[in-house]
């Protein structure tokens, strides 16, 4: 009966009170969003992170620490230390145990993003995420030697449209002077944006690598040795040498036993690295920033609290008149210190239940636009168990705070004297 | 629950004082004066009017009354049950179920209607509920027309009535569930004097239906005509 009393009291407070009071709910409302809106992006970009590459059990390229061979591989930063023989590729498709292989080729670039050499089998056995495919937005793979994909990302940034006709630039760098320019490259396809680095590249074969590279072994195009596209038709392009393999085994138990196989090749200095593991070392790295966000946003809900306290403090003096009358009717201090506890808890979560549906709105309305506009992957899902426990720890932080004015409320009504407030 | 225990004493000694006041005296402070009250005894059902210019402790007298402050020394006897040796929540109890308390203004809880705030004690005391004998909302709009206050009203926040109409909707607050005792602490100061007598009228009429004393603490000395007895503070105060 008492527990009834108190909340029908304290609901009709707070609507009296409703219109300073929402303005500290908007508050705390923000602040949770952010909160919570920081707790899910780090979840999802974890997430989209460590999915950046999946079903490849291994990556093989020339001996090199594996952070920097998951970096140069699948991230496009940074240089190969070596490359390594076309013969060591061959070799490894005779390896049963291996179902795939996708070979890499880098070292080229097209206004500043990176030109990926590879063959059909990219576009067969790439998978990002959980597993998704690469699907093409338009077009069809390549298949001439001077066939190139865009990636979405490059697409959008460079307002490619299919059959535009590209030059690519020898090496890294976004202006570079020297330019394939004998031979340009027709786009034939734009992959679907993944939100992964996939998106930030060109894709051409390891036939049109090998030919763009005619006449350059010296580093620099020697004129009258160059190809041009008609001359380059019935030649034989194998490559000499490749940058790195994706590789997809057959029993995936046998990944460190094939790993330390290929650590130990007797034809050049290999290193296999297995992708999960490395990009998990790369996010410990990058935890660091992450979980300082979270810190900080952790103050902004503390701060908004204690705003919630200071205006329940201050309306505390206008409530000595109320409170003189429960007093008098034979209201307890108990119950007097409750209608604090209880408003305070029923503004937290109000101020939740708003945050979590200005977070699903926000996310559905521009989860779409991030992944075509930013490639940033963001879709609506249930809250894991970190992020409830975040967002009940708000009204519980609430309750603890309103402690504050609730015990001085409960001292203030143990010494009310009768009709007036504070004793006299 | 001791209120059957009670009753028994009452009906025991036939005659059960609702308000018996012996050597009673308080102090603000050990700097402060201290103050002595009369000793009084009013029996169940008759009214007591308290004279006293300000600062002679009328509404400290109150406050011990109601078990809201603790005295140096003496006793506070409420229909045989001295208030002052209960435990804090139990002279709460005692005040809810027993007591009806009148303010000189800001009577009423401001976010509740005028109803809601009339069926407060009933809300706070099942005693004062039961007493009713029918559904409080429907005691409390007996009493609102009984006390002449429109029917539009009753739904209404109570800041949006007359300083009149407050008043008297206190009172019904205090009347309802028909509690021994009513303090009354200057009700009428706040009112012309028309209202004035027929607010005192309409409460004493009222109080004596329901065998309810009255205590009513005023400095407005003609006031005194309407009560049984009369009482002057402050006299005794060393």
């Amino acid at each position: 009966m008492k527990i009834h009393l108190a909340l029908s009291l304290a609901s009709a407070s707070l609507w009296h009170r409703r219109k300073v009071l929402a303005l500290v709910c908007l508050t705390l409302t923000l602040s949770v969003t952010l909160l919570l809106g920081i707790q899910y992006l780090r979840t999802e970009v974890k997430q989209s992170f460590t999915s950046t590459i999946s079903d490849t059990d291994l990556i093989i390229g020339a001996r090199s620490g594996q952070l920097n061979l998951l970096m140069y591989t699948v991230f496009h930063i940074g240089d190969a230390t070596n490359n390594i023989r076309w013969s060591t590729f061959q070799d490894l498709e005779q390896d049963t145990r291996i179902d795939w292989l996708i070979p890499i080729s880098l070292g080229d670039s097209y206004k500043g993003f990176r030109v990926v050499g590879t063959d059909k089998g990219f576009a067969e056995h790439f998978r990002f995420g959980r597993g998704q495919p690469l699907n093409l937005a338009g077009g069809q793979w390549f298949d001439g030697i001077f066939d190139v994909v865009l990636g979405a990302g490059v697409a959008r940034t460079l307002n490619h449209g299919l059959g535009d006709k590209i030059i690519l630039s020898h090496g890294g760098g976004r202006t570079s002077f020297s330019n394939h320019k004998d031979t340009p490259f027709t786009v034939t396809g734009i992959l679907e944006a993944t939100g992964t680095p996939v998106d930030q590249a060109v894709y051409i074969s390891l036939q049109g690598m090998e030919a763009i590279h005619v006449g350059w072994e010296s580093g620099v195009a020697i004129p009258g040795r160059t190809l041009t596209p008609e001359k380059a038709q019935n030649r034989d392009f194998t490559p000499k040498t490749i940058t790195a393999v994706f590789a997809g085994l057959d029993r995936k138990i046998l990944t460190f036993r094939v790993q330390r196989d290929l650590n130990q090749y007797a034809g050049e200095p290999l290193s296999a690295i297995l992708p999960g593991v490395a990009l998990s070392e790369l996010w410990r790295l990058m935890s660091q920033f992450e979980q300082a966000l979270l810190g900080i946003t952790g103050f902004v809900v503390v701060t908004s609290l204690i705003g919630l306290i200071a205006v329940l403090l201050t309306l505390q003096t206008q409530r000595a008149h109320e409170i003189a009358i429960l007093r008098a009717t034979g209201a307890s201090p108990g119950l007097i210190a409750s209608l604090y506890l209880i408003e305070c808890l029923a503004l937290a979560l109000v101020a939740c239940v708003i945050s979590l549906a200005l977070g699903a709105l926000a996310i559905s309305m521009f989860g779409p636009w991030l992944l075509t506009n930013y490639g940033i992957q963001l879709q609506l899902r249930p809250l894991t168990f970190e992020e409830w426990s975040l967002l009940i720890s708000v009204p519980l932080a609430a309750l603890l705070v309103a402690l504050i004015p609730a015990f001085s409320a409960w001292r203030q009504s143990r010494s009310q004297g009768f009709g007036s407030p504070g004793g006299t | 629950m001791n209120n059957q225990s009670e009753t028994n004493a009452h009906l025991r000694e036939h005659a059960p004082a609702a308000i018996d006041v012996k050597s009673l005296s308080f102090s603000w402070g050990s700097q402060q004066p201290t103050l002595l009250f009369p000793d009084l005894t009013l029996p169940q059902g008759e009214h007591l009017f308290l004279h006293g210019p300000s600062g002679t402790g009328k509404s400290t007298f109150l406050s011990l009354l109601a078990g809201m402050l603790a005295p140096d020394a003496g006793s506070i006897k409420l229909l045989g049950t001295d208030i002052h040796q209960l435990g804090a929540s139990k002279r709460d109890r005692f005040r809810a179920d027993h007591m009806g308390v009148i303010f000189q203004q800001f009577n009423l809880v401001p976010y509740l209607t005028a109803e809601a705030n009339v069926t407060l004690p009933c809300r706070l005391s099942h005693r004062r509920k039961a007493a009713t004998g029918e559904a409080p909302a429907a005691a409390a709009q007996r009493l609102l027309a009984a006390l002449a206050i429109p029917q539009s009203h009753w739904q209404r926040k109570v800041t949006q009535l007359s300083i009149g109409q407050q008043q008297r909707i206190a009172a019904a607050r205090a009347l309802i569930g028909a509690p021994e005792i009513i303090l009354a602490d200057e009700p009428t100061s706040a009112l012309d004097s028309d209202n004035r007598d027929r607010f005192i009228q309409l409460l004493l009429t009222m109080a004596e239906q329901r065998n309810t004393s009255v205590l009513f603490v005023s400095h407005d000395r003609s006031l005194a005509q309407h009560f049984h007895h009369q009482l002057e503070l402050g006299q005794v105060a060393a």
